[in-house]
């Protein structure tokens, strides 16, 4: 079949994708949604919710969640285009903050809580319930991304699960009793990196093209 | 043949008019891409695939992933980065290291020697696997230079299933490039 015929076809077919941000927004309300609608039927916000908004600690697990989420939606718009520069540096944000977090505790809290409050009382839920809260999330950007034009599917996948997993994580936030930046740093972190895992293993299988 | 700078422009032009629905403007576009990513593919390619295969895979890419270019970029960057990234795809499959190329459309002479027909070419294979209307749609647009009304009159599908048949099939082919079974 020769070039020309091609072009033909191509020249035929009119339907195209929507714009790289708008099917971005598009994915990130949909897993929202979706993350939403999982966490008000599994577990709700915990009881004290509105008293604990005066809680810096509680209030912060919402401004790191959210900052991951935010700082990684940023990048996968520019991963979405084949000639976007990257901002990788923008993923310090969180672990930054995350940081200052810690050391604010450590600095305020005697030596002897810091053990009890890096265990929590429940740090298995925050592991299965994050993840799970992530799932739509991460379905609805590796889509995204599919239908737009990742160089590097493997980070691709990765950026979608750290999106994912900051969404994930705010709501898992709403109803984990634990909200010292100790529980937060060791038990968070590591329910995201799974979730950066699996969405870079997905990566590789979805986003190539 | 046209000087390096000048097609930027006019390049981009094309691509913004077709991305608004302008067919004309389109298929010249993809007329004058031909040649140049022929050239380019030459270059870089040589001796290890059908230039004429790699060609057709790449246009087919950069029509499937137009809407990523963001019409108020250049357009030759991105044209570039789609280009060398299926070429490096193409390049892993048929076995060798994809050594990233430096050099871009704008470096090369395009190439306007009229391709060989390759009736047996790649893409001929490919579109005999696409299954039923996506096959009869996509051969009645290429092979047969059908226009979209006239493959519906004669498939007895409407207009609207036929672009949406075009599309899938388009589609399918570049996942059948990659070998993908599914």
């Amino acid at each position: 079949m020769n070039t020309e015929k091609l072009i033909e076809a191509l020249a035929s077919d009119r339907e195209t994708e929507m714009p790289p941000n708008r099917m971005l927004l598009a994915a990130l309300l949909a897993g929202f949604v979706g993350a939403g609608l999982l966490f008000f039927s599994l577990l709700g916000p915990r009881g004290n919710f509105l008293d604990s908004l005066s809680s810096w600690r509680f209030v912060m697990k919402f401004v790191v969640s959210l900052t991951l989420a935010l700082s990684a939606a940023i990048l996968i718009a520019r991963a979405m285009r084949p000639d976007a520069r990257r901002l990788d540096t923008l993923l310090a944000l969180a672990p930054l903050l995350l940081l200052g977090m810690v050391t604010a505790e450590v600095t305020n809290v005697p030596e002897a809580v810091w053990m009890p409050r890096l265990i929590g009382h429940n740090a298995t839920a925050c592991m299965v319930f994050i993840p799970l809260f992530s799932l739509a999330p991460l379905a609805a950007l590796l889509l995204a991304l599919r239908r737009s034009a990742p160089m590097a599917p493997v980070w691709a996948g990765a950026l979608a699960g750290l999106a994912a997993a900051g969404l994930g994580a705010a709501f898992y936030a709403a109803h984990c009793p634990d909200d010292s930046p100790l529980f937060v740093a060791v038990w968070y972190t590591l329910a995201v990196t799974i979730v950066t895992g699996l969405g870079a293993v997905a990566g590789k299988r979805l986003l190539a093209w | 043949m046209t000087p390096p700078n000048t097609s930027e422009a006019e390049w981009a032009a094309l691509m913004r008019a077709g991305l608004m629905g302008d067919e004309a403007a389109y298929r010249k576009l993809l007329e004058q891409l031909a040649p140049a990513l022929r050239g380019l593919a030459r270059r870089r390619l040589a001796g290890t695939a059908d230039i004429e295969d790699v060609v057709q895979e790449v246009l087919l890419a950069i029509h499937l992933k137009r809407h990523t270019w963001r019409t108020d970029q250049p357009f030759k960057p991105w044209l570039n980065a789609i280009a060398r990234h299926k070429m490096i795809d193409v390049m892993r499959r048929r076995g060798r290291r994809g050594e990233v190329p430096i050099e871009g459309l704008e470096d090369v002479l395009p190439d306007d020697t009229v391709p060989a027909e390759t009736s047996q070419g790649e893409l001929f294979r490919l579109v005999a696997r696409l299954d039923g209307k996506q096959l009869d749609v996509v051969r009645g647009v290429s092979l047969d230079g059908d226009s979209i009304a006239e493959t519906a009159a004669k498939l007895g599908m409407s207009e609207g299933a036929v672009r949406v048949t075009l599309h899938r099939g388009l589609r399918r082919l570049a996942s059948l490039y990659r070998g993908d079974a599914a």
